[in-house]
């Protein structure tokens, strides 16, 4: 066999493609309901985080700010590994997709309540004021006229931060999530045969580059204008 | 109370396993100083080609930068260092590991400069060429230095990133820390060198994120 | 005082160490407008401000309509709308219509049902000549006019007192002379108001009592007349005549 047939021959090969399709397929199942899960938890905690600190109580802020820098120093597969391995020593017990799922929230939560806390801050001063001069409560004025405005400037690094946390999906394959990856290596380690992967990469881009495309056109609707 | 830290902060394995730790450590740093030079200069590349007027060029710089910002990284590096053999290639791992890194750095860096160009108003290319200057010196001399004041917190994200990047070469068993610290963990059934690794990327990260979160601030009050 | 809608007495506020107003007596009664003119750092913007409680004083007593609103308890939100303030950078919000500003506040702070906090939302707008600019955003309208959205903002929830800081300093020349316009029909409909700036022919025309602030202190008051064709005070005098180039 010359060389390209080979390079065919182990990574497209068509009969072993179409064997292992549903291990592929179960896969993406898995990583789709992980990112979902990931994106729900993380931006809603970022922005319960964000909302929490404009009140500027200095203690609350304290913890805040913590975790935000923890969580954002620490290595995403580092944090999995704690919790899936470490965990259990202290009782805890997580399975392969809750620690996958609660490390990469954690981690997305930190980064987009940074996200969002530099958006409500970048609102101008004068917004509040006229807000409160006319009698809305704080709250009130974060939900009609303070969020709406931060929201506009923090969709583009939201959704860069966002499609970087879900390709951490992967990560899960290293305690065992049967997500694509895990999938496809263990289907090619059976079948003696890297089309699996192919499958696997193929499976990815068909995921996520319409993710990408989706947030290119939203950093160009929400450019800055100057 | 007492079995915390007998499990996680065991001071009698900690001290056994820190040197083997620091190993790690120093080839994290080392994959770092590799992949971040690298990274920055083909992400530069990738922008400036990107000012081209080739339309043809852009589209397919286009498709590079999102292929490899929506292909996962560590899908990238198992791809190129198991599949590889089977073309009959035998990589070694850390440049297996680097090239993974690199195609996958070299496409955020490109985009964060491309964003950066961009926003330098057009005035400044047109004052720089009525002046004589060609396109090349207009790049070096008036455009570039702005551009990349601008975007300074979001290449200092990215490189952030990248350094956590390496965490994933553990996973080919590359002896970053990561794996140092699984190794130790599995030879000692305790996590302290889990939990001491992840005390060391805090460390190394944290003033990183501080900085960050400093310059962040000041980028986005400026618009 | 029965009559003062406004009663500052003996009001202090620094800014760290900084003293910014050294000790404030002014009452301002019904229907009267005040105006309030002295060199930059006399305290006259923070003064304004401290009325409606955006700066908070160190000591001192402030009421509205009898209200004592640094008193600790006090609803803060509900005094705010008997203060109507308007701002020299409008700080309308970029993100709602004319009219979507001019109505925010009755809906959620007064609880008006839509159809009835537009009605009120329009007559406002309408007032200050904006009847044809229900739906523009304020990326649409030129300063002037977003300035008037600004003041009908403030009138629509029918204060008692309104408080303008600067309101024509960011406007170009040309469009100044709308907003004063507004500005002198609300004198003439009874409102009762204070004003800080630098616009001297219109204290001259509209304002029943000229205030001039130095160094944290009201150094001297009086009719626009006196004030400004017979000014007493040395630093008035110079104050004056640097205006007046």
């Amino acid at each position: 066999m010359g060389a390209w047939d080979r390079f065919v021959f182990s990574f497209f090969n068509l009969d072993i493609a179409r064997q292992y399709l549903p291990a592929i397929g179960k896969g993406m199942v898995t990583t789709i309901w992980l990112a979902l899960a990931v994106i729900v938890t993380g931006v809603l905690l970022g922005l319960v985080l964000a909302l929490l600190r404009s009140y500027r109580n200095k203690l609350v802020n304290f913890f805040i700010i913590m975790f935000a820098d923890i969580m954002r120093a620490l290595p995403p597969l580092v944090l999995i590994i704690l919790l899936f391995f470490a965990l259990p020593y202290a009782g805890l017990s997580l399975e392969a997709f809750a620690a996958t799922w609660v490390a990469l929230s954690l981690v997305l939560a930190a980064f987009a309540e940074e996200i969002f806390w530099a958006g409500i801050v970048a609102v101008p001063r004068g917004q509040w004021e006229a807000a409160r001069s006319t009698g809305l409560s704080k709250l009130q004025t974060l939900a009609h006229v303070v969020l709406p405005q931060a929201v506009r400037m923090t969709l583009p690094p939201l959704t860069n931060r966002v499609i970087a946390i879900t390709k951490g999906t992967a990560l899960g394959s290293v305690v065992a999530l049967s997500e694509i990856l895990n999938q496809a290596s263990s289907s090619a380690s059976q079948a003696g045969n890297a089309t699996p992967m192919t499958l696997g990469a193929l499976a990815y881009l068909v995921l996520f580059i319409p993710v990408v495309i989706f947030g290119r056109w939203i950093e160009t609707r929400f450019a800055w204008k100057k | 109370m007492d079995a915390i830290v007998q499990n996680f902060f065991n001071l009698e394995i900690a001290a056994k396993v820190w040197p083997f730790l620091l190993k790690g450590l120093g080839m994290t740093l080392m994959l770092s100083a590799i992949v971040v030079p690298l990274g920055l200069m083909a992400g530069l590349v990738v922008a400036v080609l990107g000012t081209l007027k080739s339309r043809l060029l852009k589209a397919a710089l286009i498709v590079y930068v999102d292929f490899f910002r929506a292909f996962p990284p560590l899908v990238l590096l198992i791809f190129i260092y198991f599949g590889t053999p089977f073309l009959g290639l035998d990589i070694p791992k850390l440049l297996a590991v680097a090239i993974g890194f690199l195609l996958n750095t070299s496409s955020y860096y490109g985009e964060v400069f491309r964003a950066g160009i961009e926003s330098i108003p057009k005035g400044q290319f047109e004052a720089a060429r009525s002046t004589g200057l060609s396109n090349a010196q207009t790049l070096r001399f008036v455009v570039l230095p702005q551009a990349i004041r601008n975007v300074l917190p979001d290449l200092i994200s990215n490189t952030l990133e990248v350094i956590k990047l390496t965490t994933l070469a553990s996973v080919v068993a590359l002896p970053e820390l990561l794996n140092n610290a699984r190794q130790a963990q599995a030879l000692t059934y305790n996590p302290t060198p889990i939990v001491l690794a992840a005390l060391m990327y805090l460390v190394l990260l944290w003033p990183l994120v501080r900085l960050l979160s400093r310059l962040e601030h000041k980028s986005i009050a400026m618009h | 005082m029965s009559n003062a809608i406004l009663d500052i007495a003996a009001l202090h506020k620094s800014y760290g160490a900084n003293p910014v107003l050294k000790g404030i007596d002014l009452a301002v009664n019904e229907n009267e407008l005040v105006f309030v003119i002295g060199p930059s750092g006399s305290g006259k913007s923070t003064l304004l401000r401290c009325c409606n409680r955006l700066e908070e004083p160190e000591s001192g007593s402030i009421r509205v309509d009898g209200t004592d609103i640094l008193r600790p308890g006090v609803d803060l939100n509900q005094v705010r709308q008997k203060i109507g303030m308007v701002f020299q950078s409008f700080n309308l919000y970029p993100h709602m219509t004319a009219l979507g500003n001019v109505t925010l506040a009755l809906r959620r702070v007064q609880g008006m049902g839509k159809e009835a906090a537009e009605e009120k939302g329009r007559a406002a707008l309408t007032r200050v000549g904006l009847g044809e600019k229900f739906n523009a955003f304020p990326n649409e309208l030129s300063g002037g006019q977003q300035q008037r959205v600004g003041i009908a903002r403030a009138l629509a929830l029918e204060p008692r007192i309104v408080l303008f800081d600067e309101p024509t300093s960011a406007l170009d020349p040309e469009l100044v002379g709308g907003v004063l316009k507004v500005m002198r029909e609300l004198k003439e409909s009874g409102m009762t108001m204070v004003v800080v700036s630098h616009e001297m022919a219109f204290a001259r025309a509209a304002a029943d009592r000229v205030i001039f602030m130095d160094k944290g202190v009201i150094a001297d008051q009086g009719p626009p007349e006196e004030m400004f064709g017979n000014p007493r005070h040395e630093r008035l005098r110079e104050f004056l005549s640097r205006i007046n180039h």
